[in-house]
């Protein structure tokens, strides 16, 4: 049989597992991985975490060094921005006007940022978080004592702003809603993220819309809506990402909120396939569709990608995931808390910096954010794994060993 | 350069070069070894690079702490002398470290 090509569009965390996946699962055929950004694809997570801070190096956050890749027979072409799938010639087709032909496509084009669109977007210092080359960017206008001023109080702005602490500059947060991380959390750990902020001397403001960014030849300030104007040498603006569907909706796939695929991460198009940020898939355990935006999700998405491109076919079937880190704190998030009816808490999230929110729909267990509590949080993944029962007094009793979690609620 | 014995649970092995500083999960990825997942890529925040470090190796290589120790009480088959391999930094004395990868991660 003629050795076949299978073409990875994305240099991205999605795209590193498929490659690496494809030669685990006896991929014998090329492999093209075709990315927009230069350099081999890289851990995007601590862009907003260590990397911003200073304390991490761009060499550190490699997956793996670009020549492991070539070692391992994977081509990796990045800096070229692919314009064009043709599914009737089976070519993709570069923006330099360079033509590849494929055997399979796996779609790991990721997402892009939302852009604020208001005036005085465009000045200098006004700077977005999504690659490296942000945070390049972001990291060479920074000086000590400069006024950064993060537009988004979701887990970017809150990560960016933990981090720039530690350089020494003055940081405000500005948030449209009246509290922080008010899509993915209940209002007792936007409360306690707030005061934890607070305490590390950053300014939160909530119920603040940005009607404009003032600024001559860079930007001076930032003016709500209510004309509120607060002073800034540097705005970041975290309000979101969108996923990157264009190449899939030109070349006629389904596309809904992301690429459509089902469980195996397959399009409608037998060859082409697609994982990560910018896909929407049916979730088993969750009963719904979900576009889910995490390297879990990336990874393992990929994974079932490549296992179909081989010819096998495992199930992209699992719970999602979160991390965040800020300041001391680790957040890890099991679940989705979308739907929940009830809250209950483990723990002490007023004064301490450790406690567990149990996130409940009824009596069925939905997510859990677990603050420095990694015990609870691998119970957490298991029991929404099994689905299995939970009793709200057992989950808040803090004598008892979250591993007796999983056991029956005799014990 | 030290090298790094990785057992996967089908029986294949992998002697890796993993330069000094490195940790034991990086030197799977960058080998493209899939039985270490390493999501988090390395903050010891997803206990996906779980591995089971040879007994002969164990004390030199030392025993988990903090929140390494409590996630690795609830991976799945953890085993008296589990590790998340990220929090393994290699070093000279490790030279022929030998880990076997668990089924799954998962």
């Amino acid at each position: 049989m003629m050795k076949q090509r299978v073409i990875i569009v994305g240099a991205s965390h999605a795209g590193a597992q498929l490659a690496s996946s494809l030669r685990q699962g006896g991929w014998q055929g090329n492999i093209l991985m075709i990315g927009d950004e230069p350099g081999a694809p890289y851990q995007r997570p601590p862009l907003s975490k260590g990397y911003l801070s200073g304390c991490e190096d761009s060499e550190h956050l490699l997956i793996r060094p670009a020549e492991m890749y070539a070692r391992h027979g994977v081509e990796l072409l990045s800096g070229h921005c692919v314009k064009v799938v043709d599914r009737a010639a089976r070519q993709v087709l570069l923006e330099s006007g360079k033509r590849f032909d494929y055997d399979m496509l796996a779609l790991c084009t990721g997402a892009r940022v939302r852009r604020l669109e208001v005036p005085g977007v465009d000045l200098p210092g006004v700077h977005y978080l999504r690659t490296l080359a942000d945070v390049d960017a972001i990291r060479a206008g920074l000086a000590p004592g400069c006024r950064v001023v993060i537009v988004g109080g979701g887990y970017i702005g809150l990560e960016s702003a933990a981090a720039l602490c530690k350089r020494g500059v003055e940081v405000a947060v500005l948030e449209v809603q009246s509290r922080v991380l008010a899509r993915v959390t209940a209002p007792q750990v936007s409360a306690f993220y707030q005061r934890i902020h607070a305490e590390a001397g950053v300014v939160i403001h909530t119920n603040w819309s940005v009607a404009a960014i003032e600024g001559e030849e860079r930007v001076t300030a930032v003016v709500g809506a209510d004309g509120r104007r607060l002073p800034a040498d540097m705005v970041i603006v975290g309000i979101g990402v969108m996923p990157n569907v264009e190449l899939a909706s030109q070349c006629g796939l389904k596309v809904g909120d992301g690429i459509w695929v089902d469980e195996f991460a397959a399009t409608e198009d037998p060859d082409i396939y697609a994982a990560g940020d910018c896909t929407n898939h049916p979730n088993r355990l969750l009963g719904r569709r979900v576009r889910l935006e995490s390297v879990p999700n990336a990874m393992e998405q990929a994974k079932s990608a490549a296992a179909s491109i081989c010819g096998r076919r495992q199930c992209y079937d699992a719970y999602p995931w979160f991390w965040s880190d800020q300041y001391d704190l680790k957040l890890q998030i099991a679940g989705l808390s979308e739907g929940y009816d009830r809250v209950v808490l483990r723990g002490d999230a007023d004064t301490g910096r450790s406690f567990v929110a149990w996130y409940l729909r009824g009596d069925r267990l939905l997510a859990a954010d677990c603050i420095n509590r990694p015990k609870e949080f691998m119970v957490a993944k298991q029991l929404l794994a099994g689905a299995l029962p939970v009793s709200v007094e057992r989950l808040a009793d803090e004598s008892l060993d979250p591993k007796l979690f999983l056991k029956t609620e005799k014990n | 350069m030290p090298i790094i014995h990785y057992i996967e649970p089908n029986g294949a092995e992998y002697e890796i070069d993993v330069p000094v500083g490195h940790t034991v999960m990086q030197g799977a990825v960058d080998n493209m070894i899939d039985g270490i997942l390493a999501e988090c890529g390395g903050v010891c925040s997803c206990a996906t690079c779980h591995c089971y470090v040879d007994e002969a190796w164990f004390e030199r290589v030392g025993e988990p702490q903090g929140a390494e120790k409590m996630m690795l009480e609830m991976v799945v088959a953890p085993e008296p002398t589990s590790r998340l391999s990220c929090q393994i930094r290699v070093a000279e004395e490790l030279d022929g470290l030998v880990v076997r990868l668990p089924s799954s991660q998962y």
